[in-house]
């Protein structure tokens, strides 16, 4: 991947970021904020190349740590994310079943 | 190393076709998410996205050290899994503050690992490397201690005078220091040590003032921090999925945190460096508000709710704080049965973040179409026969509208005192988390049920079963 083609990646993927969100009711702030966490969670990938081409006991250790974290982040971000948009359901046939 | 039926050339193909398939289904997850009803599609496709990459990246060839690379994944996830899957709705915010300064701090890793290394890179990739260190890191440590501070481990703010030329100083050695070891004069050990922890150390001195109010939106600003993070070490290591992710989460995080900001109505540079978040000076000036808090009963709530035609419920975090949603959701379906009209208005920063109520009544099983928000709402308050406020103060302060010397002037409010009747049902007789004085509590249509917010509703049931 040449500089510029990797510069044009970056602007393209800027403008589709916001245009996706730009016209998001209210309430699905929480749930998107959370959902673009999870999705930051790719670094996973990275933090497993660079720990698989490391060589000395200190790379390994700071490799090790950053998968550990992006694993987290991913799994986390996930798991808070699907339990948040789980709720969403119109009333629309389920009136009754909200008491307890 | 090289032990598969694929050649090198042919795994970097799978590979990067494994990434394009993955950056497609983020982007359709993300879309998907930005409506309610396509929504929870939306993360299961996110989520497949991260499956493919991760499974495909496996097939890199040279790889090694699977012997720490599968502990820490299977440690990592099943940790982050447990503890998202025990989380209480109400503590959802600060456990998003934890999750994304994971990966601001997988993202600084990367860098340090790259960095120690020590091999000679060029001008472009070692600033690629070490801005998206110092962001991750920021993002890191400055997202840990949001965390702290929402989940109540850090109770104080702490101030002091020069505290932000102290700021400008740290930020602008670890920035001086990261120039010399991407120019390559001092790229050694002790010089990468320093850079992080100057970004470490930068990340909580700038996080530590701030307000816990604020916290929502500086939760935003690290998420888009995060994602800036992981774009730039997607360059140092040529990996388009990490570019592309990295960006778009960069640029909607961005985004997101401007219309948190606004709904606040304040700026994000005033959230930053002005301390307001939390118990500040200008709480003392609320002389002007004048009349007394008339206090009422249950029964008599009950009532008059019982035989209203509209009623509009403004909750706030100290209905959720009470875990009051389930109680005032069961006194909403009786009054519905009833036959009176019943909407619930919430303000863009009820909750700890925007939307975050609409979660907290969604769990109660409050349907999302009786839900309005500020714009739909504010002109029917005039034909609501009561207005039941529920946790919330700032959000329905008159004085947002009239008074310009007050701190909070110019926000935009929920306009509860037109309603006929306002009922506040609240603790205490204190001033609200922002310390400012509620001209609402005192005006005559005004009736305050003081108790604690689950106690209350359920007071308010029985009174109006017993109607």
């Amino acid at each position: 991947m040449t500089g510029i083609v990797a510069l044009y990646i970056f602007m393209l993927a800027a403008f589709t970021g916001y245009e996706v969100i730009a016209k998001v009711p209210v309430i699905l702030h929480t749930p998107l904020m959370s959902g673009s966490n999870f999705v930051h969670g790719i670094v996973l990938v990275g933090a497993m190349v660079a720990l698989g081409n490391s060589h000395t006991l200190l790379e390994k250790v700071i490799g090790a740590i950053g998968v550990f974290m992006a694993a987290g982040n991913a799994a986390g971000g996930y798991v808070v994310t699907e339990r948040m948009l789980e709720m969403f359901k119109s009333s629309g046939g389920k009136r009754k079943s909200g008491g307890h | 190393m090289e032990t598969s039926v694929l050649g090198a050339d042919g795994r970097l193909w799978l590979i990067q076709a494994s990434y394009f398939v993955t950056a497609f289904l983020f982007i359709m997850g993300l879309k998907r998410m930005s409506s309610p009803v396509t929504a929870r599609s939306g993360i299961v496709w996110a989520g497949a996205g991260m499956l493919v990459a991760t499974l495909f990246t496996f097939l890199y060839p040279g790889m090694g050290n699977y012997e720490w690379i599968l502990p820490a994944i299977i440690l990592g996830t099943a940790l982050a899994w447990i503890s998202g899957r025990r989380v209480a709705m109400t503590d959802m915010p600060q456990m998003i503050a934890l999750y994304n300064g994971f990966g601001g701090g997988a993202a600084a890793a990367i860098a340090a690992v790259e960095l120690y290394r020590g091999e000679a890179m060029s001008l472009t990739m070692g600033s690629l490397a070490v801005i998206g260190g110092l962001i991750g890191a920021v993002s890191f440590s400055g997202s840990l201690i949001a965390f702290a501070k929402l989940q109540g481990l850090v109770k104080r703010s702490f101030r002091f005078g020069g505290q932000q030329l102290l700021n400008v100083v740290i930020l602008l050695g670890a920035l001086a220091v990261g120039a010399f070891i991407a120019a390559g004069w001092h790229h050694d050990p002790f010089h990468v040590s320093l850079f992080f922890v100057l970004a470490l150390v930068f990340g909580v001195s700038m996080t530590l003032p701030i307000g816990g109010a604020d916290m929502p939106v500086v939760i935003s600003m690290y998420n888009a921090f995060t994602g800036l993070a992981v774009a730039f070490e997607g360059f140092v290591m040529q990996n388009a999925a990490m570019i592309i992710a990295g960006t778009v989460v960069g640029s909607a995080g961005t985004l997101l945190t401007q219309l948190m900001a606004r709904a606040m109505n304040r700026s994000l540079g005033n959230v930053l460096f002005s301390g307001f978040g939390d118990t500040g000076g200008a709480a003392a000036e609320g002389g002007a508000v004048t009349g007394s808090m008339k206090p009422i009963d249950a029964a008599d709530v009950g009532v008059m709710m019982a035989f209203a035609q509209k009623v509009i419920v403004v909750p706030g975090y100290g209905m959720a704080v009470a875990q009051a949603q389930h109680k005032v959701w069961e006194l909403c379906q009786l009054l519905i049965d009833r036959g009176v009209m019943v909407r619930f208005a919430i303000h863009p920063v009820a909750g700890r973040m925007p939307g975050h109520m609409n979660v907290l009544l969604a769990e109660a099983g409050v349907p999302y179409d009786l839900i309005a928000d500020l714009d739909e709402i504010n002109a029917e308050f005039e034909t609501a026969d009561v207005a039941l406020i529920i946790g919330a103060n700032d959000v329905v302060n008159p004085v947002a509208r009239t008074d310009k010397s007050s701190p909070i002037y110019g926000m935009p409010i929920l306009n509860a005192d037109k309603a006929k009747n306002v009922i506040v049902i609240k603790r205490g007789q204190g001033a609200g988390f922002s310390g400012i004085e509620n001209a609402l509590f005192y005006l005559d249509n005004t009736r305050m049920l003081y108790g604690d917010g689950q106690a209350a509703a359920s007071q308010l049931i029985q009174a109006v079963k017993a109607v």
